[in-house]
């Protein structure tokens, strides 16, 4: 078991010929994924890439034809939110959107939007999901993911590759590696994988990353302590040292009037019991620590 | 990208939400311009810049250092504010005269200050009431938030330290927009109570929001939110700030970016696409990915050193990102040693080693330089930096690489 995504999983993409998405496409395949589609408007019929995958002009007509149950979106970000919009549509089960810097504004409809339909999006500007030696979904760079039991949780991309980096180098393999994003408006927040995570047999640990801005880590600190299990939670928070009013880099990155400071969420997350680091070196050695391996 | 107040002004105007007539000037001569064409017999004098709490401001060489200390502090200090009051044309002049070209400090600027460039003359008006509004994304449930209380002119941290229950949240779906029963929420909540003052309040309301959903704006203050004697809502101060990632589709708002107001160093980053942030400590560092910047600074600070800035290089630097990251770190006189921090995913360790050897040659180097390199091709690029004869650190895990750089800043 794992959660989100394994080797059943049948992806399409969109926005496949583009330079990002077809270069990653690449790398999906190479890890083994199964990539059966692409979408891109105007260019149905033809295909991509040694395999010949099929190219489609609707979403609806990739699902139709392939047997899809999950996109990875690469299209640009003025176009970013009708994509995510159209796979709702098909009524996939797994949207993966990869796209940073699409507007807020675009966002704010697309949550409006997935109201009450069964579609689960994760990010967008995020890293995408891996379940290593089985599939992998976005850009994350396979090969430093093992196979294992430690879910790994964060908003970021490379603080994430530094966390399996580092459980790794302890000898601790992971079960499902989930990029939820760096955006104000996420599809999947930490409280959704969270809950996968606890229900996932597989998963015996979880290492979450947050990082300043929102609340999101204070409200699932609040979570945790109503509804967790025993499983061990290894927890870091980037931005300490980041001053208030500036975004770091991620658009949802930002100290603003008192609230989304990193000590307010170590504060919050300890008191749930979550095992914080205040070291970003610490993940892995921590997380070894307390499975007592 | 933060607007100034006059520009917001302009923009909400395009939306018939009620404002002062105003006009801004860039020189004493067109302040007096202006205020002969607004009339009189009162006019406000408001400087432009990126920074709240201006009537508290005070001068550079205006006042004295123990003053200026305070007004950086958002204390009452002597002296003259950065907005003023004019009961004559020569006030306005000698107003004017006073604070174009100078640098005013104010509790938002720290003691450095901001140069006042524009200012904004504007009418006076009769004020019955002074209220607080603010529009933002509440990020919890993807909604528009309006956030109002009867203490106008007050910050809002303030306001929710000491009277919490005095602040009034309206939600807004904004599949219908902001419906009537939100603008009569939001009004009675306010104490307005005339039936015809309710209507008028609600349509303000509107207003603000259709302004903010179609701008793009992603937070919109007007404190304070000002009833006039008749029972008119209207803006007397604006904050507004565009949702960076959509200001591509607002080109007349582009235009209205003024880098006067941001750090030179941060504008020569963009233009090479880093992502650059200019901080207060001594170790500059040069990372792959926004959290691992962070988590970066996070290390250094833990390490008992602090960082002298933020910059992500993004996912995949280019030679030109690289020597230009080590430029405008090494151009910081407070930068006494570099942590450079990969962690290769597409980006490859070995190609990034040679970047770094390169920007090395092209730039030079005068402070420790520690390279930490992990993930793709990590081992190669080790024995790159490993060989290329400079005098560079290699580390290949976070630990050491911040214990190499803390230690080598201290002994040097």
């Amino acid at each position: 078991m794992s959660i989100l995504v394994n080797k059943d999983t049948k992806l399409i993409c969109q926005g496949i010929t583009g330079k990002s998405g077809a270069f990653h496409c690449g790398q999906m395949e190479a890890y083994g994924t199964q990539l059966v589609g692409g979408v891109v408007p105007g260019k149905g019929g033809t295909t991509w890439g040694d395999n010949n995958i099929p190219i489609f002009d609707t979403v609806k007509e990739a699902v139709e034809a392939t047997g899809a149950n999950a996109s990875v979106i690469f299209v640009p970000p003025p176009w970013a939110a009708d994509g995510i919009m159209e796979a709702v549509d098909a009524e996939l089960d797994l949207v993966i959107c990869i796209t940073e810097g699409i507007p807020v504004t675009d966002m704010i409809n697309v949550a409006r939007y997935m109201e009450g339909k069964k579609t689960r999006l994760v990010g967008p500007n995020c890293p995408g999901v891996i379940t290593p030696g089985e599939c992998k979904i976005g850009i994350m760079p396979g090969h430093i993911h093992t196979p294992g039991s430690v879910g790994v949780l964060s908003r970021s991309g490379t603080l994430t590759y530094e966390a399996v980096g580092q459980l790794s180098e302890v000898g601790l393999g992971q079960s499902t590696c989930v990029g939820i994003g760096g955006d104000p408006i996420i599809g999947t927040k930490f409280i959704d994988v969270l809950t996968l995570f606890r229900d996932d047999p597989q998963t015996e640990a979880v290492i979450m990353i947050g990082e300043i801005g929102g609340t999101a880590e204070e409200e699932a600190a609040a979570w945790i302590q109503e509804n967790w299990n025993d499983k061990p939670i290894v927890g870091f928070i980037a931005g300490a040292t980041a001053p208030p009013g500036r975004r770091m880099g991620h658009a949802g990155a930002i100290i603003s009037g008192g609230t989304g400071t990193a000590e307010s969420k170590f504060e919050a997350l300890e008191a749930a019991g979550v095992h914080v680091v205040k070291s970003p070196a610490e993940m892995g050695k921590k997380m070894k620590e307390v499975l007592g391996k | 990208m933060k607007l100034h107040e006059y520009q917001a002004k302009s923009l909400l105007g395009r939306y018939g939400v009620p404002l002062l007539p105003g006009i801004p000037a860039t020189t004493p001569d067109e302040a007096v311009a202006a205020a002969e064409k607004l009339g009189g017999p009162l006019w406000v004098v408001k400087s432009q810049i990126h920074a709240g709490g201006r009537g508290k401001g005070r001068f550079k060489g205006a006042v004295s250092d123990a003053e200026l200390a305070k007004a950086a502090k958002g204390e009452d200090a002597e002296g003259k504010g950065g907005v003023r009051l004019a009961r004559s044309i020569e006030d306005v002049r000698e107003a004017a005269a006073e604070m174009l070209g100078n640098v005013l400090v104010t509790k938002q600027t720290g003691i450095e200050g901001k140069e006042v460039r524009t200012l904004y003359i504007e009418g006076g008006c009769a004020i019955d009431k002074e209220f607080y509004l603010s529009v933002l994304l509440d990020r919890s449930n993807n909604k528009v938030l309006f956030m109002a209380s009867k203490f106008g002119g007050m910050d809002i941290e303030d306001v929710a330290e000491s009277n919490p229950e005095a602040i009034i949240k309206v939600h807004v779906d904004t599949a219908v927009g902001l419906t009537d029963f939100n603008g009569r929420e939001l009004a009675y909540a306010l104490g307005i109570t005339d039936r015809k003052a309710v209507n008028r309040a609600v349509g303000f309301f509107r207003s603000v929001f259709q302004a903010y959903m179609e701008l793009d704006c992603a937070m919109l203050e007007i404190n304070p939110l000002v009833l006039d004697k008749d029972g008119n809502l209207f803006v007397l101060d604006a904050k507004m700030e565009i949702d960076s990632n959509a200001v591509y589709r607002h080109k007349d708002i582009a235009e209205m970016r003024d880098v006067h107001e941001e750090e030179a160093t941060e504008i020569e980053a963009s233009e090479y696409g880093l992502n650059f942030i200019k901080l207060d400590g001594n170790i500059g560092c040069m990372v792959n990915g926004a959290g691992l910047a962070m988590a970066t600074m996070d290390i250094i600070q833990f390490k008992g050193a602090s960082p002298a800035n933020f910059l992500d290089v993004g996912g995949g630097a280019k030679q030109d990102q690289v020597e230009a990251a080590f430029r405008i770190i090494t151009n910081d006189p407070s930068v006494e040693g570099i942590l450079v921090n990969i962690f290769g995913g597409i980006m490859k360790c070995d190609v990034i080693a040679k970047g770094v050897i390169e920007a090395v040659k092209q730039v030079g180097l005068e402070v420790p330089l520690v390279v930490r390199l992990s993930g793709t091709n990590a081992e190669l690029g080790k024995k790159i930096i490993d060989e290329s004869g400079l005098p560079v650190i290699s580390a290949t895990n976070l630990d050491t690489a911040a214990q190499a750089i803390v230690d080598a800043v201290k002994g040097a």
